[in-house]
């Protein structure tokens, strides 16, 4: 076999600059990784000092260490804060990577299942029938009691009764990833159908709990919940990682894939039960958070090629840069007022989205 | 090296091979002939186990393919399917190192990335190396497709019409590369391929189906105007030309 190799070719001799530029390309995308991890720490800290009270970063630097003044809004409001956008994004982010190569759609992405309809009308189930948010009246006031836990509970189920469903269907029938996306399409109709027979029936203020419930919104993340999206994550990461050469060879079809070794329906199947999995677990904890998953592996893309060996952790970074940077956004525009973040990711998402199709058109 | 015993294969009720019997060596070519419908792909799809025969057996170096995992086939057999469904937005480069993913356990290694760069340069492509594949002309992109089943560095190599939509240019500077590695690297190559002048000039065997079952194989004696007539139903002549056959049609 060696004896191939050595034989050299005669004509168009350029194989050491070819390797040149090969190992130049490379470095260019480790770089480009380093700039994603450096931009979240950058963003990363600015939310963190910005705020109804300005923090420096000295104090930022000293309260990892030590108990000071702030310490309670950095540790426990604006940190979490940051540590559940750069966890959602980046969940949302790679789980898009992945959908789009599974599904063979560059439109996918990690709500393509019906996840979001699933979670919202399992929290409406749970505000409205289980009456998780309930109003009590005292005299001419209300107020309204959240149960969170059980909403976050509600909603986990209903985003991931329907992934099961879809991935029954496929699992049952092996259909195809256009066949995928359809009943996705499909299934998600009927839970917002589900969704607004419920609502149709509530009160006033169970109407507006489910949907203020719907936006997106990283205040409602705790210790507790971080931690939790941060297993999913991990697992999820590790698993779309490992496989990062079964995804780009599935880039060529099905068939191309099997002859490198890849078992296809294996492959789509576990590949889209997880993403939907660590999905359901950011939007049962957040609300539904749009764009991201779509955006980002395309202007990963576009930077760094269609290659899943850089696209699924770039994604992730990717994500966790455009959450970071929309919630600074969503707290900072109209401050004291803080505007959920779902809205701002959309609002702002959609107008880069069309740049970059026309700047590029590739997509 | 690759022998096939009785092999039948179907889509559901349909039977598409009917009990093929055939036995292939290493370091030739041989053409797959016959009429649309006959059961080429399919029996190329079959000896790369992406398809599961009814019945009959496969055996790869004297074992049965089905004691062979799916990777473990990779490393062995590359195919080119006909039809490429969808272009990834990819370059060159990065379409032939997917070859290498077979043989990649983590990362591909300095040596992955020679074999990559010598096929590269092998086919001609490095002016391309890190252009997008969809910027290639039709001849350069099934270089790429061919470069990539190449770097896979296997020992039977399966092309189904690699040729097709080029131009007479481009269909014998193919052929002739994939003749000459084959000889090389004494490798063994099954094609399908629909123009039988071609397949006269750079085949050693040829196979001819119809219906699903092997109508006659062997060298190039077994190319008359009778055979032709009755595995493609169509007239012709032949005419001998130095020692070479030629085709009329």
């Amino acid at each position: 076999m060696r004896d191939f190799i050595s034989k050299t070719d005669k004509l168009n001799f350029v194989e050491p600059s070819l390797r040149k530029q090969y190992l130049k390309s490379l470095y260019f995308k480790l770089l480009v990784g380093l700039l994603f991890f450096l931009s979240i720490l950058i963003v990363s800290i600015i939310s963190i000092k910005t705020g109804s009270i300005n923090i420096s970063i000295v104090e930022i630097y000293r309260a990892f260490f030590t108990e000071t003044e702030n310490s309670y809004v950095i540790w426990n409001l604006r940190f979490t804060r940051v540590v559940a956008a750069i966890l959602a994004g980046a969940s949302l982010g790679v789980t898009g990577a992945v959908m789009q190569n599974v599904l063979r759609n560059p439109l996918a992405s990690p709500f393509t299942l019906g996840v979001s309809q699933g979670a919202a009308f399992g929290a409406a189930f749970a505000i409205i029938v289980f009456g998780a948010g309930q109003t009590h009246y005292y005299g001419n006031e209300a107020v309204t009691v959240f149960n969170r836990y059980l909403i976050i509970i509600s909603a986990l189920v209903g985003a991931l009764l329907t992934v099961i469903l879809i991935l029954f269907l496929s699992f049952l029938r092996n259909i195809t990833p256009e066949a995928i996306i359809l009943a996705g399409v499909a299934i998600s109709s009927l839970f917002g159908a589900a969704t607004m027979f419920l609502q149709y029936f509530a009160s006033d203020f169970q109407v507006a709990a489910t949907v203020f419930w719907t936006f997106g919104d990283l205040g409602k993340a705790g210790w507790v919940e971080n931690k939790l999206m941060f297993i999913a994550l991990s697992f999820s990461l590790i698993f779309f990682f490992l496989n990062r050469w079964n995804y780009n060879a599935l880039l060529w079809g099905d068939e191309v894939a099997e002859s490198l070794g890849v078992n296809t329906k294996f492959l789509r199947i576990s590949s889209m039960f997880m993403s939907a999995f660590v999905v359901s677990v950011c939007t049962s904890f957040l609300g539904i958070i749009g764009f991201i998953g779509l955006i980002s592996p395309h202007i990963v893309r576009i930077i760094v090629g269609n290659d899943y060996r850089f696209l699924i952790p770039y994604s992730a970074l990717c994500g966790a840069t455009i959450l970071c940077i929309s919630d600074l956004i969503s707290r900072t525009i109209i401050a004291p007022e803080i505007i959920p973040v779902g809205i701002v990711t959309s609002l702002a998402g959609a107008p880069v989205f069309f740049y970059l199709l026309l700047k590029w058109r590739r997509i | 090296m690759l022998k096939v015993e009785s092999l039948s294969v179907g889509y559901g009720e349909r039977e598409v091979l009917k009990e093929l019997n055939i036995e292939f060596k290493k370091g030739f070519i041989y053409s797959i002939l016959g009429p649309n419908g006959s059961g080429k792909s399919t029996f190329l799809r079959v000896i790369d186990k992406i398809l599961k025969p009814n019945n009959g057996t496969i055996y790869l170096n004297g074992k049965s393919i089905k004691s062979f995992s799916a990777s473990q086939i990779s490393k062995i057999i590359a195919y080119l399917p006909q039809r490429i469904d969808i272009l990834p937005f990819c370059k060159v480069l990065d379409a032939v190192f997917l070859g290498r993913k077979p043989h990649i356990s983590f990362e591909p290694t300095s040596f992955d990335l020679e074999i990559v760069l010598e096929t590269i340069n092998k086919f001609g492509l490095s002016k391309f190396a890190f252009r997008n594949i969809n910027e290639l002309s039709g001849g350069e992109f099934q270089k790429v497709l061919i470069a990539r089943a190449f770097a896979q560095k296997p020992e039977v190599l399966l092309l189904d019409e690699p040729v097709n939509h080029l131009d007479p240019k481009n269909q014998i500077e193919i052929l002739k590369l994939i003749r000459k590695l084959t000889k090389d690297n004494n490798i063994l190559t099954i094609i399908v391929l629909h123009d039988i002048n071609l397949a006269i000039q750079f085949s050693d065997y040829f196979v001819l189906m119809k219906n699903g079952r092997i109508f006659k194989f062997g060298d190039l004696t077994v190319i008359d105007s009778d055979t032709i007539k009755e595995v493609y139903e169509i007239d012709v002549e032949i005419l001998e030309y130095n020692g070479r056959k030629l085709v009329l049609f």
